[in-house]
């Protein structure tokens, strides 16, 4: 589709210029409904822990608080961005951008369905890596340039628990990698092709509970959200922000969110493919969804589980929180390289062929 | 102009002005912002020579992990702005001569005669499917197995020492460590024991009439 | 061993996740217990303590007899008490400001006040946008009292064998 239109628009302007508008055009095309998802994720967020907390959540705008979203982004968008004196205009501008453009990068990668990608990368899994692994700048330089101790603790601990988890994360990674042979997000996929079975939750179980707690993490979400900590440091790294710039971290943590969850139900939960694949009447009675459908169903389930473990548990302590990272995932991680290489090994099960 | 050779240019001006705005800003944190800026211009350069993989292990390694430390220590410094600038004239001679030097040394192998298509020939373009990761794994792991071992080594050699040189190891009378291990642990029968009693009533006892005070 | 054994399967199964996860998943479908405010309100006490009003007998003679009680016991000073002879010869307020900014609705002047003059109503639901409608007037207390005297009346009523 996107070919044809850049044939089409080469034929009136310069091929470059063409291109440049394709390829607009084709990140608009992904971005904005992520942004919209973002929107109501937020809702979904306060819905959820309102109905676990035995409340209602937001009802007033809309029916059923529905509209609640854009009431929200209206007020943030209106209300005055404040400099703090002393801060350092420039990077305190510059951070909640940096926090958000690699969030939105890692979607060029990000296989919606059997070749709907924007750029199929071979090293797709290596993107997102490298993406998310740059979020935390927005963090740091967020925390140093507000000119505030509280942002400033904020950032350290930011910094210190996400180079942590990533570890932990990229390790996760690796077994996939072990099994599926390949770092193209579309070809890992298809290799789970074959059932429920076939997925990689199966004989990665433990790293899917590691990936998705680093995940966590890097995100910044709740029993690991020692960067906002609301009783120690007020909000962390952004205390001093308001408005907009306010508005554009929170986006960039949803984002990541959401991102997180496309990342685990491609690689373990076998992203678009059918649980119900193989199973003689369920699979003909389900043909109907559309690939889309069931990662998009994947993909809710994942964030309702973020959601879910928010409304859950306290926050970690920090030292308790380094020690879950170093002295518990990590290894846990390196013995799974093991494990699934003697998997491999022996041709255990039906993941190796 | 094809589109890659634009993308190029951008990339490749973009890195150059990050290098040098990184090493004539005053600000310490600024100057580490511009050398990430230039890492990941640089990236760029090389995911479009089609290195994708070393490309992103730059970013991943160097910006995601190296810049992050690095950024941590910058900040915490204090570093007083004018002190610094005050033997800049002073020692602007000697610094634009080493400057002059290496850019001479550089230019000595990297010039045009040495380096350049002309002279290395053009690289023949990837076929399609070749998988740039898997070309880099494959003489990694085999040829250059036991360097690959070697330098893990090192590496963990490195975190090791770097270990042992900052550890500073308490006696545990003078400062209270927490094992976390050992809380994790506790089961409930440990810390408290439920008793079983009959209820009693306890007689009551009549108020004192004080009186009038 | 057994409790060894005990301990991993706890760490390993994620069984403390697992169980505070079950916990909330259950209240998810519990029947919520908002109140959703401006339709539906919580029952109030007859004690319930608002709005201040000064009351008036059933002749319209207003009942308070300016005794300061309320202006000395008030520990937030809200209470402004100016007072003369009347022509009949009894002692009456001329002036009785209570500012509400101050008022912490402690109902002390209430419970000082030995005619049951200032009384604080169930009213809560008011509010002031600028500086100055914030003091209530000795009229407009009496008119406030006025117009809730059945309500007041009623509430003195049911509060009337505890005191």
């Amino acid at each position: 589709m996107f070919d044809a239109l850049q044939a089409f628009l080469s034929t009136y302007l310069f091929d470059w210029l063409a291109i440049l508008i394709t390829l607009v055009i084709q990140a608009v095309v992904v971005v904005l409904p992520m942004m919209l998802v973002v929107a109501w994720l937020t809702y979904a967020e306060r819905k959820v822990i309102g109905y676990m907390q035995v409340r209602m959540g937001p009802n007033r705008v809309g029916p059923i608080g529905l509209l609640q979203p854009i009431a929200d982004a209206l007020k943030l968008m209106t209300k005055e961005v404040i400099f703090p004196d002393q801060a350092n205009k420039f990077l305190f501008i510059i951070a909640p951008v940096l926090a958000l453009a690699p969030a939105v990068v890692a979607w060029a990668v990000i296989p919606f369905g059997d070749g709907l990608v924007v750029s199929d990368v071979n090293a797709g899994v290596l993107f997102v890596l490298a993406a998310s692994s740059i979020v935390v700048f927005g963090v740091i330089i967020a925390g140093w340039a507000s000119n505030s101790k509280y942002a400033f603790l904020g950032a350290m601990r930011g910094a210190a628990q996400k180079i942590s988890y990533e570890i932990a994360m990229g390790f996760a990674l690796v077994t996939v990698l072990m099994i599926a042979g390949t770092m193209n997000l579309t070809e890992i996929v298809n290799g789970q092709k074959g059932g429920i079975y076939h997925w990689y939750l199966l004989p990665l179980l433990p790293m899917f509970f590691v990936y998705f707690i680093a995940g966590l993490a890097e995100t910044n979400r709740t029993p690991f959200d020692v960067v906002e900590g609301e009783a120690e440091i007020v909000a962390g790294f952004h205390v001093d922000y308001s408005g907009m710039t306010f508005g554009v971290f929170m986006l960039a943590e949803y984002l990541m969110m959401i991102l997180i969850s496309f990342m685990t139900a491609i690689m373990f939960l076998g992203g678009w493919l059918s649980p119900f694949e193989g199973i003689p009447y369920l699979e003909a009675a389900f043909a109907w969804v559309p690939q889309l459908g069931w990662l998009a169903f994947k993909v809710s389930f994942l964030l309702f589980v973020f959601l879910w473990l928010r409304a859950t548990f306290p926050r970690y302590r920090y030292d308790q929180l380094m020690r879950l990272g170093w002295k518990v995932l990590i290894p846990v991680t390196i013995v799974w390289v093991f494990v699934v290489g003697a998997m491999k090994y022996f041709d255990f099960g039906p993941w190796f062929n | 102009m094809t589109f890659e050779l634009f993308i190029f240019y951008l990339l490749a001006s973009i890195a150059v002005i990050s290098g040098v705005m990184m090493i004539s800003v005053n600000n310490a944190v600024k100057a580490t912002m511009w050398l990430v800026l230039a890492f990941i211009a640089t990236a760029g350069v090389w995911i479009m020579a089609q290195a994708e993989f070393l490309g992103l292990v730059l970013i991943l390694v160097y910006v995601g992990a190296v810049m992050v430390l690095f950024l941590f220590v910058v900040m915490m410094v204090d570093i007083n702005i004018s002190a610094m600038k005050e033997g800049f004239t002073q020692y602007l001679p000697i610094g634009a001569m080493a400057a002059i030097a290496i850019f001479a040394m550089m230019y000595m192998v990297l010039g045009t005669e040495h380096f350049g298509l002309e002279v290395t020939g053009v690289p023949a373009g990837l076929p399609e499917g070749i998988n740039n990761t898997k070309s880099i794994a494959i003489p990694l792991y085999t040829t250059h197995a036991y360097a690959f071992v070697l330098a893990a080594v090192l590496l963990l050699l490195g975190i090791v020492a770097a270990i042992a040189l900052t550890l500073r190891r308490r006696p545990t009378g003078e400062v209270l460590y927490q094992d976390i291990d050992k809380q994790v642990q506790t089961l409930a029968e440990d810390r408290f024991r439920m008793v079983k009693m009959d209820s009693v009533v306890e007689k009551q006892v009549p108020v004192k009439d004080e009186g009038e005070k | 061993m057994g409790r060894f054994l005990r301990h991993q399967i706890k760490t390993w199964g994620l069984t403390e996740l697992f169980k505070g996860m079950a916990l909330t998943g259950k209240y998810l479908f519990k029947r919520k217990i908002t109140v959703r405010y401006p339709e539906e309100k919580t029952p109030m006490s007859p004690r319930f303590r608002g709005h201040h009003a000064l009351r008036r007998y059933e002749n319209g003679e207003e009942r308070c007899i300016a005794c300061k009680l309320c202006e000395a016991v008030c520990p937030a000073n809200a209470i402004t008490i100016e007072s003369e002879e009347r022509e009949d010869g009894t002692r009456r307020t001329t002036q009785y400001d209570i500012d509400m900014f101050k008022c912490i609705y402690c109902g002390f002047c209430e419970e000082a006040c030995p005619v049951d003059a200032v009384v604080e109503t169930r009213v809560f639901e008011y509010e002031f946008h600028e500086r100055g409608p914030h003091i209530m007037t000795k009229d407009k207390l009496l008119a406030f009292g006025d117009k809730h005297e059945d309500q007041i009346a009623a509430d003195r009523a049911v509060d009337a064998k505890y005191r």
